[in-house]
């Protein structure tokens, strides 16, 4: 048996979604058509939309469909950008945590570099939380002159739950909008999606298809479209639906968010049980981020560093005892970086390449957590040694230098 | 056995991986990132660390069916091979950096780390053999002599040597190939790999410049003392290079002019007819011995360069063993300080030293 502790990077296709779209495959038809096929379709997609919008508690027409949660995010910061900014060129300041997803911080980047946005990085706390009150204060120092927000609804590496909350109250009251990455979040804990200005939800992370997501969108949010062609999704994101997606999108979103308030406590014990686990055989490890319940972090989250071992190492060993677990952090060629949230939460670059995330999700078992913990031990002596091994390597070569 | 096997994007390393799957050993394949920065080394497409390498490796093991990881060799790359390597040309010698990221990279912390984490062997795509002698491991040519790589091994002792697995060691290119379609893999057709690297343009001077800086001198020939022209950095030139010497007129005699020496501290490049690169005797230092330590005497094969031919010699061991003087039978031409002279007993490595001088 394979242990599957990686949900964070996408979990196992529900058996409803599967359904649903092998249903949808059966059908021809554009739901841009305005033919019977067409009607068919368009019906199967909005049918898929009311259900969605009714799990999340929003209205069907603030759901966009995008191509997965990185595309939504893409249209929230540079559609809310191009459309704040076309409407007065003043707004220039773009506020956004340092730990957000690549989805989030590479497009806030790369309007700092081509758009002349002025970015306001957010700090958080040890625990990788943002400061509602600075995102106030921000607001504060500089009036009229911001064009939006973003902060995640909870973070992908160290699931630390942000206080999007104040933070909404803060962007309402200085009337600037909230973009929210929700793509670890929705499904994994309540979520008002009502809240933000834009929230952006991806399905293969609770339990759907890949390349299908949505960016929850206020009717009223000045969203420019980033892809123009056929009109689709409110003008804002041209292209013919993808309905089979769609229609295994929906299902899965009505299939977790019933099952939230059973999953959610559930996973919290096995993942408690994980960290306990992992605690014992390691004694010297560090749990990175908030422990606690669903309200301080995303119920299936482990993530937890090793210190004199490398994350990477680890991953490897662990895999070939057949464990899947994530080092968490992005990579560039192939080749790992310390992470960025670990980073801005003051983490030590060493203690942060050290580190393995561990994530739970719907199809988790008490079994797979215990063939981690087997597997442990083996894997930590072998990475402690490999560790040590570089340790030497790099005294030796001092030494020579010096020589 | 656990099999660590290196892949390099090329179509030597991916078959030699296949063979060890195909051996039965329990095999994971591992692509070193030797730079951090993908706008410097590894980009272009004739080095051997590309992004896109990277992604032919990837495709190879999971057409294999192994795991395969990247990793990252950066730091220790930067420090053991491209610092020396420069530190070498700053010296006035001329260094093979294959040789040394052998002797510090592959088959040092990548061996060490593969070791710690409960491997057995690291798996390479290099053409030498492996044969298990009476007195232990011992490190042959390859059985087709034309693609024959034991010269750029030659520094590996016998610690590092039982750690190795050479699968190709007794197949021809061609066939190589030939095996790599057939298990479709898609590096089967792709060129090989020439260049240093990191030096993925082939300037290897314009390299020099940019990271040790202008040393302009003086262009001298060495059998008259005159000064006949002015380089850019004396680091640039190597014994036995003839192009680049950036003469504007021909020698009084009419014969072709070749740098002869290179002496960094006062920065002249002196030039001289060819019979002046000759060299009779090879003085090397930092012995690396192969398996048993060579003592006292002996007749053996010398090679001074990757492609270059191998010639007699008669050895003397150095007392400590830490180098060795060779007396070569027939001249060798175009010998430079720096350069790895690799000792030879039949087709057995014996062993290599760094050569300090040469000697008419």
């Amino acid at each position: 048996m394979r242990a599957y502790l990686d949900h964070a990077a996408t979990t196992p296709l529900l058996e409803c979604a599967r359904d649903a779209m092998v249903g949808a495959l059966a059908h021809t038809g554009n739901a841009s058509s305005l033919h019977t096929a067409g009607r068919l379709a368009r019906r199967r997609l909005e049918e898929a939309r009311e259900a969605i919008a009714g799990s999340l508690g929003v209205a069907p027409s603030e759901v966009i469909f995008t191509a997965g949660g990185t595309e939504a995010d893409n249209l929230a910061v540079k559609g809310l950008w191009w459309g704040r900014t076309a409407a007065d060129s003043g707004r220039r300041r773009v506020l956004a945590s340092r730990i957000e997803h690549h989805a989030v911080l590479d497009p806030v980047h790369w309007l700092g570099e081509h758009e002349g946005a002025e970015v306001v990085w957010l700090d958080v706390d040890g625990e990788g939380r943002v400061d509602a009150d600075q995102v106030a204060e921000e607001l504060r120092t500089a009036p009229g002159r911001t064009a939006l927000v973003s902060v995640m609804w909870a973070n992908n590496e160290v699931g630390t739950v942000q206080p999007i909350e104040a933070i909404a109250q803060a962007c309402a009251e200085a009337d600037v909008p909230l973009h929210v990455d929700g793509v670890q979040a929705v499904g994994s804990i309540p979520v008002a999606c009502d809240l933000p200005t834009t929230l952006a939800i991806s399905a293969h992370k609770l339990g759907g298809p890949m390349g299908v997501g949505a960016l929850v969108a206020r009717r009223a949010a000045p969203l420019a479209p980033l892809s123009h062609g056929g009109g689709q999704e409110r003008q804002v994101r041209s292209g013919t639906a993808d309905v089979p997606a769609i229609a295994g999108f929906a299902a899965a979103v009505e299939h977790v968010l019933d099952d939230l308030a059973l999953r959610a406590p559930r996973l919290v014990d096995l993942r408690d049980m994980l960290v306990e686990g992992v605690l014992a055989i390691a004694p010297d490890a560090v749990v990175n981020g908030a422990m606690g319940g669903p309200e301080v972090r995303l119920p299936g989250n482990a993530h937890v560093s090793f210190p004199g071992c490398e994350g990477d190492a680890l991953l490897m060993l662990l895999d070939a005892a057949g464990v899947d677990v994530s080092t968490g952090s992005a990579c560039t060629a192939g080749v790992p970086e310390p992470s960025h949230v670990l980073l801005a939460m003051g983490i030590d670059p060493i203690l942060a390449r050290s580190s393995v995330r561990m994530t739970l999700g719907h199809s988790s078992t008490p079994a797979e957590v215990e063939a981690l913990l087997s597997a442990l031990p083996a894997a930590l002596d072998r990475a402690r040694r490999a560790g040590q091994v570089r340790i030497d390597a790099r005294l030796a070569a001092s030494v020579r230098a010096e020589g | 056995m656990r099999v660590l096997a290196a892949m390099s994007g090329g179509v030597d390393s991916a078959v030699a991986a296949a063979r060890a799957v195909a051996a039965g050993h329990e095999v994971t394949g591992v692509h070193l990132a030797l730079s951090r920065n993908p706008a410097s080394y590894r980009s272009g497409a004739r080095g051997c660390c590309t992004i896109e390498d990277s992604r032919d490796a990837w495709r190879a093991a999971d057409v294999l069916g192994i795991p395969f990881y990247v990793w990252d060799m950066s730091e220790e790359f930067a420090a053991e091979v491209v610092d020396d390597f420069l530190a070498e040309y700053a010296g006035g010698r001329t260094p093979n950096p294959c040789l040394r990221c052998n002797e510090r990279i592959k088959f040092a912390a990548v061996l060490d780390r593969a070791r710690a984490l409960g491997f057995d062997a690291v798996c390479t795509g290099h053409y030498a053999r492996l044969v298990d002698g009476p007195a232990g491991r011992e490190l042959h040519r390859a059985g087709d002599v034309a693609k024959d790589q034991s010269y750029v091994l030659g520094v590996l002792d016998a610690e590092q040597l039982a750690g190795c697995l050479f699968p190709l060691g007794e197949s021809t290119k061609a066939a190589v190939r030939a095996e790599a379609a057939a298990l479709g893999l898609s590096v089967a057709a792709k060129p090989d790999s020439h260049d240093i690297c990191f030096i993925p343009s082939g300037d290897t001077a314009g390299f020099l410049r940019s990271r040790l800086g202008e040393a302009p001198g003086a262009v001298v020939d060495a059998t008259t003392g005159e000064v006949l022209g002015q380089h850019h950095g004396a680091f640039a030139y190597t014994v036995g290079q003839r192009r680049g010497v950036g003469l504007g007129r021909p020698a009084s005699d009419g014969a072709r002019r070749y740098v002869v020496d290179v002496d960094v501290a006062s920065r002249r490049v002196l030039v001289g007819p060819q019979a002046m690169l000759e060299t009779r005797v090879l003085q090397a230092s930092r012995a690396r011995w192969s398996n048993q330590p060579l003592v006292g005497s002996a007749s053996l094969g010398v090679q001074i360069r990757a492609h270059g031919e191998e010639v007699p010699a008669v050895v003397d061991a150095a007392a400590d063993g830490q180098g060795f003087l060779a007396r070569l039978t027939d001249p060798l031409r175009g010998v430079a300080p720096g350069q790895s002279a690799v000792l030879y007993d039949g087709t057995r490595v014996v062993g290599s030293g760094t050569i300090v001088r040469g000697a008419a």
